[in-house]
């Protein structure tokens, strides 16, 4: 005799501990196993795009900051490169190191909360706080230079904000040498964990094809094992100086393109940011930051499609400029939303607890989705 | 311990009354306000963090503050819930989780019950917490609820199983029932403990130390899964279910959640140190034999009792901050593939060492 049983529908989020901000997701349920996935986003929506249209092209910065919230660095950097390129401007040799510096630094940071979250929504919360620990230190070598620990304003089209502070090298220093042991002591307590890679291992497998397909950047792209990092394929500012690898998935525990690959890529992309860190910090020219940065900021008429590497995936600014002192157009192609689209078939065919891990190791920021 | 209250209250269901709620208010419940502090503590300093600092010294007087905040919150009911299971569910799980401790010996002296059924009833009434999980997370009309309510109970019965074929492997060997003899023959020193042994000889204990190592194991991992804590703490599971089957719960009746299960803690650890730690014997003697004062043995039996059980409370917080948790098959896998061959493998090999 068979049961009758029934599809359960379960609203996760947009308040719920582990959606990563105002997600919500609609869970078509067999039991426990998840037979559809909806995900319905724009909790967060703050009209950035349309914002961008009455603002000039400075003020646009701080504005660029608040999408992806945990790596506001990177975001600036983005934007900064969109203009200048936009305009043909030339940006002085310190500029170009301190952004590199700073947006490796901003890597790491966003990637230790990549990986702390992902311990709490598999259930261990330690490594969670190691994490944190780690990226505070790198919030307070921010915060001394731009006065800001999250949303700093600092790369600004054409220059900084402000020059370094002058503890900042040997800071770094510090941190890069106090840094390097956490990534084993991290590896020891959750990477090789045998409870880790039980939940982890062949969950969420991404396939090369269908990762290129969505259109998936960034660590997710790399973890399917496909060698693809914009500081080496297009390179931008000054990343052709520097010397460090691109961290593919190997399917190591599992298949290439599980959810544990997508973890691993970013413990050992800590590792390659840090190469760079070590690299550039002890060249860094002197110069004047401010010295470049234009008095009024009118580009010429035209387009530019310009994207740079985020902790997330390519970030892309489109801009279109209509000549005068404001953009005609700002369009963004945000990693985390371009990300989030595989999710749902991702999900198909796993358990609740899945969907958590699932959605962990794409690693998406609410900010920046729904802009 | 019954005799003794006898004579002085002169009425024996007094004395009885007096007896078995004795341990409960001297003992379980200021532990489970410690054990809360002692929770956030550990977790705080393997953490990297202070952990509560504020409220007494070093923020002794946390819980007491917590409690005292639970108690004035709004008691809600959600408008769609049951209200008679509702309200009910809380009091069955800290009753049940409460009552285990009667049959426990703390010494040779203070004892709730001893009755000659103590481990059946141990496990029969550990088994009424899984009623009062269904009803709760049935009644709360959640579907959290509902979930970690199912997850809950599938995963406590399953690993009731394990648990109970242990307790059987070590009722074969000892020949009781009653926790009182069974912590009896292990007395004098450490190696007479049943973890190594127990009181068999010669080659018959040098079988025996390796399978009770395992069984101890076995019991462990089980009486954790019972007792819903990391790694196996999926009825929970705060990232995916909020808090499982305790969502809808405020003020005092989450507290009674909340104690409940420190109160389990306890009780399981206090359990598997009667079983396989010698119980409340001490590991090297008695300080009252060498200093000839008769009274001071029970309290510092009661001492070592609390400290194996302390001991191993604290080795299951320590595993909770430690290990991520596992998914709801894996679980099962664990108990069904693993725990449950394993332990009948013990039982049948106990079984002819005892017959030999």
């Amino acid at each position: 005799m068979a049961l009758k049983t029934e599809e359960m529908v379960l609203n996760m989020g947009p308040q719920h501990p582990s959606t990563h901000g105002v997600l919500r997701l609609e869970l078509k349920l067999e039991g426990e196993l998840v037979r559809d996935v909806k995900p319905h986003i724009g909790y967060l929506h703050r009209c950035f795009e349309k914002h961008c249209e009455a603002m000039s092209y400075p003020q646009i910065v701080p504005y660029t900051d608040r999408m992806d919230y945990l790596a506001s660095m990177s975001n600036n950097f983005g934007y900064a490169v969109a203009v200048e390129r936009l305009l043909g401007l030339e940006v002085p040799e310190r500029v170009e190191y301190i952004r590199v510096i700073m947006a490796e630094l901003q890597r790491i940071a966003s990637h230790l909360v990549a990986l702390g979250t992902y311990g709490v929504d598999i259930g261990a919360f330690t490594p969670f706080l190691y994490c944190f620990r780690d990226r505070e230190k790198i919030l307070t070598i921010f915060e001394e230079t731009s006065g800001a620990r999250l949303l700093y304003n600092y790369i600004w089209v054409g220059g900084l904000a402000q020059d370094i502070h002058p503890d900042f090298v040997r800071k770094t220093k510090e941190f890069v040498k106090y840094f390097r042991p956490q990534i084993e002591d991290l590896n020891n307590l959750l990477s090789y964990n045998k409870i880790f890679i039980e939940r982890t291992a062949n969950i969420g497998i991404l396939p090369q094809e269908t990762a290129i397909n969505y259109g998936i950047t960034g660590p997710v792209l790399r973890a399917s094992g496909v060698k693809w990092d914009l500081r080496k394929n297009d390179p931008y500012s000054i990343y052709n100086k520097f010397d460090f690898n691109i961290p593919v998935g190997e399917g190591k525990m599992g298949t290439v393109g599980d959810s544990w690959d997508r973890y691993y890529v970013r413990i050992l992309e800590l590792e390659e940011s840090l190469k760079i860190i070590e690299q550039a910090i002890d060249q860094i020219p002197e110069g004047d930051v401010k010295a470049a940065i234009p008095r009024r900021i009118k580009p010429p008429k035209g387009t530019i499609y310009s994207r740079v590497e985020n902790p997330k995936g390519e970030l892309g600014y489109f801009i279109v400029s209509d000549g005068t002192a404001n953009p005609f157009r700002v369009k963004v192609r945000a990693p985390s939303f371009v990300n989030m689209e595989v999710f749902g078939e991702l999900c198909k065919g796993h358990l609740v607890a899945d969907v958590i891990t699932i959605l962990g190791s794409l690693d998406i920021v609410l900010g920046e989705i729904d802009r | 311990m019954y005799e003794f209250l006898e004579n002085i209250v002169g009425n024996q269901i007094i004395a009885y009354f007096i007896a078995a709620a004795l341990p409960l208010f001297l003992f379980i419940l200021p532990y489970a306000l410690i054990a809360v502090l002692a929770e956030r503590k550990v977790s705080a300093h393997m953490q990297d963090r202070l952990g509560p600092m504020r409220v007494g010294f070093h923020g002794i007087l946390q819980t007491i503050a917590d409690i005292l905040k639970l108690i004035q919150k709004e008691d809600i009911i959600p408008s769609a819930a049951d209200k008679k299971l509702f309200v009910t569910a809380p009091y069955i799980i800290f009753m049940s989780s409460f009552a285990v401790f009667a049959a426990i010996p703390f010494s040779n002296f203070f004892i709730g019950s001893s009755i000659d059924v103590g481990l059946f009833y141990i496990i029969a009434i550990s088994g009424f917490v899984v009623a009062g999980i269904l009803m709760g997370s049935w009644a709360s009309n959640n579907k959290y609820s509902l979930l970690g309510g199912m997850r809950s109970v599938a995963q406590i019965i399953s690993y009731e199983i394990p648990t109970a074929i242990v307790v059987l492997t070590m009722v074969m060997l000892t020949g009781s029932l009653n926790l009182e003899t069974i912590t009896n023959q292990q007395t004098a020193f450490f190696w007479n403990w049943n973890i190594f042994g127990g009181a068999a000889t010669g080659i018959t204990k040098i079988v025996l130390i390796p399978l009770m190592l395992a069984a101890f194991i076995i019991i462990f991992i089980s009486m954790l899964a019972e007792v819903n804590r990391t790694p196996f703490d999926i009825a929970e599971a705060e990232s995916e279910l909020v808090s499982g089957f305790h969502t809808e719960y405020t003020g005092m009746r989450f507290a009674m959640f909340f104690l409940a299960e420190y109160a389990n803690m306890l009780a399981v650890s206090l359990i598997i140190s009667a079983l396989f730690l010698g119980g409340y014997n001490s590991p090297f003697g008695y300080l009252g034999n060498s200093l000839g004062v008769a009274w001071l043995i029970p309290i510092e039996q009661m001492f070592w009792f609390t400290f194996k059980g302390i001991i191993l409370v604290i080795l299951q917080m320590v595993l909770r901050w430690t290990l991520p948790r596992l998914r709801v098959d894996q679980l099962m896998t664990v108990c069904w593939k693993y725990l449950i061959p394993y332990s009948i493998a013990i039982l049948l090999i106990v079984g002819f060492i005892t017959v030999l």
